[in-house]
């Protein structure tokens, strides 16, 4: 759902302190994770190692952006719970946690010893370490909403773009082509689109793409019609630029402020999409750990109350972090507005 | 107004027929054709079929004319109402699709009926003094249940409600026919992650209405706050939440798959898994139409609403 409260013009995150820092960081966090959730096994003996750098780098992200967000208490929040798994994320392999795919002691209640192992989360109906595997979800889920979400955002702003500067034929077709893909219920969309490409990580990227994209196309291209007419982009008109330059380096970086809210909210819709999607079926495959895996394997076997550990963990994980990244929006959209 | 209709139902026909054209399509590749051959003659007799009968089996369903032909064969065949036929089901899918598509209405009528009571009382005492306690409360609220995504509601209110308290049954297969107690927990999920989303717009509408020039008035003027609220607040106010309403009803279709299939209930979004899963690519085309349908519709409903409340449009 659109956020309709959106203008053009400066964001609280233009005043971070070092944004090219920032940026660096972001990558050392962010390329090691992904090759290690993308890459599986192809990485060999790296794979022992290539995370640790991710962990100062994140620990460090976290403070710059408590130190950015101070004015506003939701986003600090939002932010912390983000970071929470962000961390466990990137410190997953070197935490004294048992192999989530391990099969130990099956339908161990939480807090209590079975063959001399304390599990504080209790086991699954295999016998596998909720705890572990709780941590251990939570990789995928953020690695593959993640890249769902900007592949989206660059196919969709790409457009808006597009379609807002160049106007005329160009907007009347894909303005149309996002009508179109609009008038699908997201659900229905993702499930057709799945059902066609068959379910893995990659294929939820494209259904994503295609489910968000054409909304934050209709964004960008907002916003770019408000922005068309400001003083340098005829400037650069006048100087003979190519509209395609135009787009990227007099546009795009405008654009920025409002697009960062939608993204964080964006972000947790991705995430509510890939856990719903691996419940219903049609997302992530076992046997490695996920949170929309955990529901779907214990909502058949677990429906008493004794057992019901194995679908409130899960379930409490995946809410805490949309929640995460729904206060950072909201903190975010506040702080912009105040400005 | 007569135009704008006219114009905007066009605009209906075009998508729809896009949306079709797509949707057939992509299940139009030989490989699909060659699982409905399996689903009709069983995989061991498609296997031993040569090359020449599996042409003239093509050619017997009518799928060796060109791609225009079939397609233009499909559309008519449902627009006379056979939409085809469901293997996994055993049935034909017109039927089936009513059948599950009514189980669906009487869930989302339930889900309307508390919803919209709900969120536009919440969103008018939030937006009616903004930035007091009572707003921020229950901002804080609808920002907290649209967090918790469907699945985690429904994990939750079953554990508690169903698992521990025992009030409510935990499914709502509705084997004994229908039960007015199974409903109560997909109803409730439903309400739970959406109510946030429509009274936070009708806050932010309540909020912007408080502050402007006529309200200020009939408040200086020293009307009762009551009557400025109930009189000359709302009508104006009211306009916004009216046409996100009635695009719930898109948001619905998405929603109701994962409730219904958590509480193994028997509508439309468990139907289209199933088929999905299957596949039963006919019923998967048939469920998309509709659903395609109804959120055009109700985007068409939505824009005339709109235009019709708002006078500011309407004589424009």
């Amino acid at each position: 759902m659109a956020v309709t409260e959106i203008e053009a013009g400066p964001s609280a995150l233009e005043r971070l302190s070092h944004p090219r820092a920032l940026i660096a960081l972001g990558l050392l966090m962010w390329l090691p994770l992904m090759s290690y959730v993308m890459g599986g096994t192809a990485l060999g003996p790296a794979a022992d190692y290539i995370l640790l750098p991710a962990i100062p780098a994140t620990l460090l992200l976290y403070v710059l952006g408590v130190r950015a967000f101070r004015e506003s208490r939701v986003a600090v929040i939002g932010l912390t719970l983000v970071f929470f798994w962000l961390l466990a994320a990137v410190a997953a392999p070197y935490l004294p946690l048992l192999d989530p795919n391990k099969p130990i002691a099956p339908f161990v209640t939480p807090l209590s010893e079975k063959r001399d192992v304390f599990f504080w989360l209790g086991t699954d109906f295999k016998g596998r370490d909720m705890l572990s595997r709780m941590i251990w979800g939570c990789q995928r889920v953020i690695v593959w909403g993640v890249s769902a979400t900007f592949v989206a955002y660059v196919v969709g702003a790409l457009f808006g773009l597009i379609s807002g500067y160049l106007s005329g034929w160009w907007d009347e077709i894909i303005s149309f082509v996002a009508n179109v893909l609009l008038s699908f219920p997201v659900m229905v969309l993702f499930i057709v689109i799945l059902n066609y490409l068959g379910p893995s990580g990659f294929n939820i990227v494209v259904a994503v793409t295609f489910a968000s994209a054409p909304a934050i196309m209709r964004i960008v291209r907002g916003l770019t019609l408000d922005i068309k007419t400001r003083d340098y982009v005829f400037a650069a008109q006048t100087r003979g630029e190519h509209p395609l330059y135009i787009m990227i380096v007099e546009l795009l970086p405008n654009v920025r402020g409002p697009i960062i809210v939608d993204a964080c909210l964006r972000l947790g819709y991705t995430t509510v999409a890939i856990t719903t999607l691996t419940f219903l079926g049609l997302g992530l495959q076992p046997p490695d750990p996920d949170w929309g895996l955990m529901i779907r394997e214990s909502a058949k076997t677990a429906m008493l109350w004794k057992f019901s550990y194995m679908l409130l963990v899960p379930a409490l994980a995946v809410s805490s972090l949309i929640l995460g990244f729904n206060l950072m929006a909201d903190g975010l959209r506040e702080m912009s507005l105040r400005d | 107004m007569l135009k704008l209709i006219l114009r905007r139902l066009l605009q209906m026909l075009l998508i729809m027929a896009v949306a079709s054209l797509l949707l057939f399509a992509i299940f139009d590749t030989p490989e699909f054709k060659k699982r409905l051959a399996v689903q009709e003659l069983g995989g061991f007799a498609v296997s031993a079929l040569t090359e020449e009968s599996y042409n003239a089996w093509l050619a017997e369903k009518g799928l060796d004319v060109p791609f225009h032909t079939r397609y233009l064969n499909w559309v008519g065949d449902i627009l006379q109402g056979d939409m085809g036929f469901s293997y996994e089901k055993n049935r034909p899918v017109g039927p089936l699709l009513l059948d599950r598509l009514a189980n669906t209405g009487i869930l989302a009528f339930f889900v309307f009926a508390l919803m919209i009571p709900l969120s536009l009382v919440l969103g008018i005492l939030a937006g009616m003094k903004e930035g007091s306690a009572q707003d921020r409360t229950i901002s804080f609220l609808s920002v907290f249940t649209t967090s918790i995504p469907e699945i985690a509601t429904a994990i939750l209110l079953t554990v508690v409600l169903s698992l521990g308290l025992g009030w409510l049954p935990a499914k709502s297969a509705m084997i004994n026919g229908f039960s007015f107690r199974e409903l109560l927990l997909p109803v409730l999920t439903l309400v739970i992650y959406d109510f946030g989303y429509v009274a936070r717009m009708t806050r932010a509408s309540m909020a912007e209405v408080m502050t402007s020039q006529y309200i200020r008035t009939a408040v200086l003027k020293g009307l009762p706050y009551r009557r400025v609220v109930m009189k000359h607040a709302l009508r104006n106010a009211l306009i916004a939440p009216f046409t996100l309403i009635v695009l719930q009803l898109n948001w619905l279709l998405s929603g109701v798959v994962v409730v219904e299939v958590f509480f193994e209930y028997d509508g439309f979004g468990k139907l289209l898994l199933e088929a999905a899963l299957f596949p039963d690519v006919e019923v998967v085309q048939a469920c998309t139409l509709v659903a395609v349908a109804v959120a055009v519709l109700s985007q068409i409903i939505s824009d005339i609403g709109y235009t019709f409340l708002n006078p500011r449009i309407r004589f424009a």
